[in-house]
């Protein structure tokens, strides 16, 4: 038998590690449009100490490893594209601690969304965590891993800066606590007032370390949730909307959203606004509020509420679903999306260039932004549906997607969750000094170069 | 083009005025509303262009036929007034739009229109409807353009309902039954105010309610509660229908308590308004009409229409009312739906 393997079988046992060709096959890909690139193995440990030992392994025998979470980026980032082996973590998924008080939960590294979430809802009603919209198998060190956003990001930022401590294995092979944790029992926060070091995990998409517990806030959960819809036909006042309606604090989560089907969508910015509170006259007292903040918009005719009570259901999902059935708009169930952060005033710029680029690329469009931190900023997505079955369908998003980060870059935006290509062109464009500390700090993580290759490589 | 049939004449001699005068939601002196409707005729601005929310009240209030509603829209419409902001009046006529994706099933002369309202195929099944069988017509082409009345563009109705008719038409029926409140008030009030010749003879589901009642009376079971009626907008364009939901009651045992919204005063869902006058006039409307049906010590709040029903569900539910379509209070009393605790 195979030395590799027989060793990984030695660490966590024969069901846990596969050479098979039909898992190779599966973990070789995402369901974005990035190609396929086979590992040699796969392995999916239920403990640190596992983790810790296979790590020591790939050192000692020079093997890439790849850290993988629920493989949903969609930009590539869990292929494997120097083979290796592929660290599935979603065994490791139990809820340790919830500090109830401190509004903090430590998790497992493959912890997905929706078991916290179940939990939560099951045993501290009044607590939640803030839930991408992607699928409820999604893990939360991943979604931190690479920035990701959720329902709570207009409120309190990216999903990465709720985290209150870190475990990792570093490159080679130490297992390292970050943040309050690092000193005693209590994981309440990441870095501050001690030197923050979990910038050397986050953002660097498995490159730095691989992430075995993760420490996120909890927030109040409201008894009830609403939503409403503010639509315009002007780009250019989208900016100025969501500037009065986060300016109001009294908001829980901001989408903007366009697209050409079905029709009652056509032509207009739908900007969707949802609220929370203990009672109904919590509730309609932030919904006066709203509607006040957005009075000269309505008085003028350029804006209004729409009625949301059909859809109500759909948009008061936690996930949201909406995607899965806008991949489907072309048959064959493809979505891929660029979501550059940018500024909310660029809105109208990004807006032009999605529909320009599906007309260019013969593609179908949706544009969404989420908006960051009160309106600091958006996460803007560029996304276009695909059939799997069509190559030269893939072929065009692929191009088209390229095209629109090239444009975000261009406009002075940051890539989200790049794929290797959207990589290069923000490391083309990045500060040579800040290229060289990236280099130094990678560097000396990983001097044998053997985590997630391919990814953050600084030539 | 079809022209509105009004005649000036009718309104200069009215002796009453009570197209604006009994207006919900506007107040006018008697003179004073007799002068708003002459600057209305006149093309002049006034007051009802900006201020009327589009209740439809004043089609019923005029006693003389003579269509002061629609009189308002077209006044709107050529001054370019919008009464909704342009995003959402926009919304409206792309989503009501004709696009081929009409459902229509084995159509007899007599057939069932679900108009455009993805809760009315579920209503139109049962006992009540079974010898309509699939007799059914659903989707944009068969849908009543009335509502874009609200938005004042009567270009939009006047497109699309000789279109709509001519769809039926195609189909060779004589009789539809309206499932709509709606469909039955477009069919016989605003497709004669324009002249257009409606090529079957529109049924109001509640006759066809109130027929198929009477053929099943052996199988009723009274339901012994109190209820109110949420009257709809479209309802004030066959008033003469109105009478239809107090017999429906009678015969399944459902008392209609005495109110102050009811009959002609009826307040609307405020869903509408909402968009034409805001949250605090919309919220005015529907806080006064809720509290209205709870003080009035009823346990139901019964619809005519599906869009009123989505709109105030929620609320009356909160207020300890159960929500419930007449059709299926119907269904209720033959046994087909479970009454609620």
């Amino acid at each position: 038998m195979d030395r590799i393997l027989q060793s990984l079988i030695d660490i966590v046992g024969e069901k846990a590690v596969s050479n098979h060709a039909e898992e190779i096959w599966y973990y070789a890909r995402d369901p974005g449009v990035m190609p396929p690139h086979e590992p040699d193995y796969v392995v999916a440990p239920r403990t640190t100490e596992e983790v810790q030992r296979i790590v020591q392994l790939a050192n000692r025998e020079r093997i890439p490893i790849v850290p993988m979470g629920n493989g949903m980026a969609l930009t590539g980032l869990v292929i494997p594209l120097k083979g290796g082996i592929v660290l599935d973590m979603k065994r490791m998924d139990r809820i340790l601690e919830v500090n109830e008080r401190g509004r903090y939960v430590i998790v497992e590294g493959g912890t997905s969304q929706g078991k916290l979430k179940s939990y939560l809802e099951d045993h501290y009603p009044h607590l939640r965590h803030s839930i991408p919209d992607a699928p409820a198998a999604t893990t939360i060190a991943a979604n931190v891993a690479i920035h990701g956003q959720g329902r709570l990001t207009q409120q309190y930022g990216f999903n990465s800066d709720m985290v209150t401590g870190l475990e990792v294995v570093l490159p080679t092979g130490e297992v390292c606590r970050i943040g309050s944790c690092s000193m005693g029992p209590y994981w309440f926060s990441k870095g501050p007032t001690l030197p923050d070091l979990s910038g050397l995990f986050l953002g660097w998409l498995g490159t730095t370390g691989i992430i075995t517990k993760v420490g996120i806030r909890l927030y109040p959960r409201k008894k009830m949730r609403d939503v409403e819809i503010f639509v315009t036909d002007r780009d250019d006042l989208v900016a100025d909307i969501v500037y009065r309606v986060t300016h109001t604090e009294m908001v829980e989560d901001i989408t903007v959203w366009f697209q050409p089907k079905p029709l009652m969508f056509k032509d207009n910015n739908h900007i969707t606004i949802y609220l929370t509170g203990d009672t109904d006259e919590e509730l309609e007292f932030k919904r006066l509020m709203i509607w006040d903040a957005l009075r000269e918009f309505i008085d003028s005719k350029d804006g209004g509420f729409m009625s949301v009570q059909p859809l109500k259901p759909m948009l008061l999902e936690m996930p949201q679903r909406g995607i899965a059935a806008f991949a489907d708009v072309p048959k064959g169930g493809g979505f891929e999306y660029s979501g550059p952060i940018t500024l909310v005033d660029q809105y109208p710029m990004y807006a032009e260039k999605v529909k320009q680029l599906a007309s260019k690329y013969n593609v179908v469009y949706a544009g969404t932004a989420r908006i960051i931190s009160g309106g600091h900023a958006m996460m803007f997505g560029i996304s276009f549906a695909f059939n799997r079955a069509d190559p030269d369908m893939i072929d065009r998003v692929r191009r088209a997607v390229h095209e629109a980060t090239e444009f975000a870059l261009d406009l002075g935006g940051i890539p989200w969750k790049p794929n290797i290509h959207e990589q290069k062109l923000a490391m083309e464009r990045m500060d040579p000094n800040t290229l060289r500390l990236m280099k130094m700090i990678k560097q000396n993580l990983d001097p044998q170069g053997i985590m997630n290759p391919g990814n953050w490589e600084v030539g | 083009m079809y022209d509105l049939k009004h005649d000036e004449k009718v309104c200069a001699t009215c002796p009453s005025a009570d197209c604006l005068l009994k207006c919900q939601y506007m107040e006018f002196e008697q003179d004073e509303a007799h002068e708003e409707m002459m600057k209305l005729i006149r093309g002049e601005d006034c007051r009802v262009l900006h201020e009327c929310i589009t209740c439809y009240g004043c089609e019923e209030y005029c006693r003389r036929g003579n269509h002061p509603f629609y009189l308002i829209c077209e006044r709107r419409e050529e001054m370019g007034i919008l009464t909704a902001p342009r995003p959402i009046t926009n919304q409206w006529i792309n989503m009501t739009q004709m696009q081929g994706k009409q459902k229509v099933g084995a159509v007899k002369e007599r057939v069932m229109s679900f108009c455009f309202l993805p809760q009315l195929p579920l209503m139109g099944s049962g006992e009540i409807f079974k010898d309509l069988g699939w007799s059914f017509v659903f989707g944009a082409e068969f849908m009543c353009p009335a509502v874009h009345t609200h938005f004042a563009k009567m270009s939009v109705v006047k497109e699309r309902l000789p279109q709509v008719l001519e769809n039926f038409s195609e189909l060779g029926v004589k009789e539809v039954i309206c499932m709509h409140d709606e469909c039955y008030g477009t069919y016989t009030s605003i497709a004669p105010a324009y002249g257009m010749e409606v090529p079957f003879r529109p049924i109001h589901y509640m006759d066809y309610l109130y027929d198929r009642l009477e053929e099943l009376r052996d199988r009723i079971r009274l339901l012994n509660i109190r209820a109110v009626y949420q009257r709809p907008c479209s309802s004030r364009l066959s008033p003469q229908k109105l009478h239809r939901v107090g017999e429906i009651f009678r015969m399944i045992g459902v008392e209609l308590v005495e109110r102050e919204y009811q009959g002609e005063n009826a307040l609307c869902c405020g869903e509408i308004p909402r968009a034409i006058a805001g949250f605090r006039a919309a919220s005015d409307i529907q806080r006064r009409n809720i509290q209205d049906m709870v003080d009035a010590g009823a346990q139901y709040c019964v619809f005519n229409c599906p869009a009123c029903q989505t709109t105030l569900s929620e609320r009356v539910v909160k207020f300890g009312l159960k929500p419930v379509h007449l059709i299926e209070l119907c269904k209720m009393a033959l046994g087909e739906i479970e009454m609620e605790d």
